[in-house]
């Protein structure tokens, strides 16, 4: 299975290991002190806003970036300062960088071509190569005649071909419509399972990270807020910031009022709900994060933590309904309603009614208040 | 309405056309017409059909001829070779210079062609002091000049034309997409294998285009060799010259015109079919 290497840090033999890397263009830290390993045949991807470094990091891995500071290892060897054509990557460029003087083959051949491999070698791995991205009836072809999707199929099969020990990519499918970028993101997923190559993939749309990776490092500001596996980092967030990147935030800030695993958390809504706060001290701040799909509108198990508010708005999305709640302290809570029964559906409440929110406590995760602000921001301008 | 769709096309072909018909076309026929007369200025030029003139014209004038095309051939060369580098630092390295630069490129063209060439008599001058440093180097001999010879007409050929090998090769290296650059290393190519075979041949069609702008206008010049040449540095341009003005044989003038220009386009045809061949076929498999 390829969710074996899942969460899997500890990895003793990691094919990419950066530590304490850092990053600077004149006075900006694009990078600051990053520490990662990636396990082998792991698909592993680096999420966050734009300026978040993941780029940068990528780029320092390719070799197209030097560290300021640190070490970069793959397999073991310290690739710093080796140029590009003296690593065991290859990448595939958010733009394809075809070359546009050359057919679709030609393109493939171009690397196995620089490395000395027999001619025969050569035409039989390109054929294979394009087989398997399904070009192999436009190998004659120029880029420029192909659409965007088969050209991204190109960059990739001209990258694979060379059977790197990593597969860089940097937002591959970002200058695609959404169609195709859901079947090539289920390609490249096929692909990745075949050949076993440890794929590192830099992305700002959570959901296509969600889709593909083993594990997920979310960025923000040059540094890492959390790296697990995508059902981790969706339930049980690190950090304000990442509730709030993946998925819809239902951000619920709050005051501890008692610590420890059957502790009391007083939401700045004026509920009192119980919750695990582990490692929080009495007073600190905190943000209760609740995934929309989780709440319950006016129903609910006895105990479980209970909100008030008033519907602002009620949507038919087909599949679910979604509310959005105005709670007492002006936090706006997305809800998710599934479809599923049509009686109940009739029965939601419409706009300006009272409604009671609730959810089951395993359902409910705490955060500390990130230093910096939500940067939702942030990411609908990446988006 | 598709009808009148149709017509765009030929509309905006329209100005070029009749400019082209204009001044190119019926100008060409009088040329021709007149490379055919016979007869002398003062009696009259009578239309006949004086093939001889064409004969006339080539004997006698080899030497300025080969010289014609190898001054102008060395000259594209030289520029080809300083034009490529500059362009590349300009387009790819200079940053926030790229304006500045691209301007110091042009600002010789503030002055007339006449000045600046009359400027480099001046540089290229037995006592200046480009020259001393060039007999110093043992380059000149330590009598020798530089002025008045053929290496002065093709420095001077180089300098006016350089602009013009320059801005082509800019534009194409300007638009070439970085990535593509770092596509070639990320490969397995050397810095070296990467400008040889993804730099290059991308930017091979400015390189035809700035060759073509040098080259043709290189090999009719008379001002250059008038100017910084001596003896024995005349090219066809001064022979053309001293046909029409000095001599009044406008018929041969006319003659010797039109075998330089046919000589030209039988270099500029060789030319692309060789060099150019890659580069423009390339580019129009792209746009189909």
């Amino acid at each position: 299975m390829a969710r074996t290497k899942a969460g899997n840090s500890e990895d003793p033999n990691p094919s990419v290991e950066l530590r304490d890397v850092t990053k600077r263009f004149g006075d900006f830290t694009a990078v600051d002190d990053l520490t990662l390993a990636i396990g082998e045949g792991e698909f592993f991807t680096m999420l966050g806003p734009s300026g978040c470094g993941k780029t940068t990091t990528l780029r320092m891995v390719a070799g197209f970036e030097e560290a300021t500071e640190g070490q970069v290892l793959i397999d073991g060897a310290d690739v710093v300062g080796l140029p590009p054509y003296k690593r065991p990557t290859n990448t595939v460029f958010q733009s394809y960088a075809l070359f546009p003087h050359m057919n679709v083959a030609d393109n493939v051949a171009f690397g196995l071509k620089r490395k000395g491999v027999d001619k025969k070698e050569i035409e039989r791995r390109v054929g294979e190569e394009l087989e398997r991205v399904g070009l192999a009836r436009e190998a004659n072809r120029r880029p420029a005649q192909l659409s965007g999707g088969m050209q991204q199929r190109v960059a990739l099969a001209r990258a694979l071909v060379n059977l790197p020990k990593v597969l860089l990519l940097d937002e591959p499918l970002g200058a695609l419509d959404l169609k195709l970028r859901k079947g090539l993101q289920v390609q490249l997923k096929r692909i990745q399972r075949e050949v076993g190559i440890t794929f590192v993939y830099v992305t700002h749309d959570q959901e296509e990270a969600l889709t593909m990776s083993d594990r997920i490092a979310v960025m923000n500001q040059g540094r890492i807020e959390q790296v697990a596996d995508p059902e981790q980092v969706y339930d049980r967030p690190a950090s304000t910031f990442v509730a709030g990147f993946i998925g819809v935030s239902n951000l619920m800030p709050g005051t501890v009022r008692k610590s420890g695993a059957s502790g009391e958390v007083e939401l700045d809504s004026g509920a009192k709900i119980k919750a695990k706060v582990g490692g929080f001290s009495v007073g600190e701040r905190l943000n209760a994060v609740v995934r929309p799909e989780k709440l319950d509108v006016d129903a609910g198990g006895p105990g479980d933590p209970v909100v008030e508010g008033l519907v602002e708005s009620s949507l038919y999305l087909g599949t679910a309904t979604q509310l959005i709640v105005k709670l007492p302290d002006d936090v706006r809570m997305t809800v998710l309603v599934p479809n599923a029964d049509e009686a109940q559906r009739q029965r939601l409440p419409g706009g300006g009614a009272k409604v009671k929110l609730s959810w089951a406590p395993e359902h409910m995760h705490v955060v500390r208040e990130s230093a910096e602000p939500t940067s939702s921001n942030d990411k609908e301008e990446a988006t | 309405m598709t009808a009148r769709r149709r017509l765009v096309p030929y509309g905006l072909l329209a100005p070029g056309a009749i400019w082209l018909a204009l001044f190119f076309v019926i100008p060409m026929y009088f040329m021709g017409e007149l490379a055919l007369r016979s007869g002398t200025f003062t009696e009259g030029f009578q239309p006949a059909f004086e093939v001889s003139n064409f004969s006339d014209a080539l004997s006698g004038n080899t030497d300025q001829f080969v010289r014609s095309f190898v001054y102008a051939g060395t000259a594209t060369l030289i520029a080809l070779l300083i034009a490529y580098p500059l362009s590349y630092a300009i387009a790819l390295r200079a940053g926030r210079f790229k304006l500045l630069l691209l301007f110091a490129v042009v600002a010789p063209f503030f002055t007339t062609y006449l000045i600046r060439t009359i400027a480099w008599k001046t540089i290229l001058s037995d006592d200046s002091p480009a020259v001393s440093v060039l007999q110093f180097l043992h380059l000149v001999p330590e009598d020798g000049r530089v002025l008045a010879t053929g290496a002065a007409v093709i420095a001077g050929l180089t300098y006016n034309f350089l602009p013009f090998m320059i801005l082509p090769i800019y534009a194409s290296l300007d638009r070439i997409d970085t990535s593509l650059i770092e596509a070639g290393k990320d490969l397995y190519a050397s810095s070296t294998q990467t400008f040889l075979r993804v730099t290059l041949p991308i930017t091979a069609p400015g390189i035809v285009a700035g060759v073509l702008l040098t080259f043709i206008p290189a090999v009719g010049d008379y001002v250059n060799a008038e100017i910084l040449g001596g003896t024995g540095t005349a090219m066809i341009g001064n022979v053309i010259q001293s046909l029409y003005l000095e001599q009044r044989n406008y018929p041969e003038a006319a003659a010797l015109s039109f075998i330089m220009m046919l000589a030209i386009l039988a270099v500029v045809l060789v030319y692309l079919r060789v060099a150019g061949s890659g580069a423009f076929m390339g580019d129009d498999e792209e746009r189909s």
